[in-house]
């Protein structure tokens, strides 16, 4: 099942990365980082679990999605 | 209540007029506020030939729902109607539209000025510019004053 990975915006240009599963990560951070090889997060990025903001720390299970994106700027 | 994401053109009078004629509160509404979001030629003292606004549609259309029922619940609101545009905007085109009806004129007034600040903060969407040198992503909104 894994863990699914979705990047938005400057953030899937700029580590071209647009949606990836991976087998586990504990938490989002985790997630992030395995994705994307450990690289620096920026501090304004965002993350979402399942569609509702959380936090990098917040635990992720099998099955989750995960989606990173810079701060929105809709309207 | 309803909140939709488009890719074709918005027409916010005809969005207003013929979701109004659908409504179910028939004479009971004594105000309508509405918002209309329109794509300016010009950000950050540049000039802006068109501009692309991505989303991540499942959560934005969650955000929008929630919003909506947001509002409901702090206002006395008769109806609550979203549109926000997504894909190629072009200038003067308009990216988005809010509309409230309310008995009395306060409710809608301040539901549908909270409902773009929150909007603009939350629901998931992200606009890139196409400037004379290139695409660039929006890093953040306006403050809009």
């Amino acid at each position: 099942m894994g863990i699914h990975v979705k990047f938005f915006a400057s953030l899937k240009d700029k580590l071209k990365i647009d949606d990836v599963t991976i087998e586990q990560a504990k938490t989002a951070g985790e997630a992030w980082d395995i994705t994307t090889n450990n690289a620096e997060r920026p501090d304004n990025v965002l993350v979402a679990i399942n569609l509702e903001y959380a936090q990098f720390d917040d635990l992720i299970k099998q099955g989750d999605e995960v989606a990173f994106f810079p701060p929105v700027t809709g309207g | 209540m309803t909140a939709e994401i488009i890719e074709q053109p918005l027409e916010p009078w005809q969005a207003i007029s013929k979701y109004q004629s659908k409504t179910t509160f028939n004479k009971q509404f004594g105000a309508t506020a509405t918002f209309i979001g329109t794509m300016r030629d010009f950000n950050d003292n540049a000039d802006v030939s068109a501009m692309t606004l991505e989303h991540y549609p499942a959560m934005t259309q969650r955000y929008l729902d929630k919003l909506i029922d947001e509002a409901k619940a702090q206002w006395p609101l008769l109806d609550v109607l979203i549109i926000h545009r997504v894909g190629i905007i072009k200038p003067a085109e308009p990216i988005m539209l809010i509309a409230c009806w309310s008995a009395h004129r306060r409710a809608s007034l301040d539901a549908c000025s909270w409902l773009i600040e929150e909007l603009k903060h939350r629901a998931p969407f992200w606009k890139k510019e196409t400037r004379i040198d290139g695409e660039h992503w929006v890093e953040k909104n306006t403050d809009g004053l």
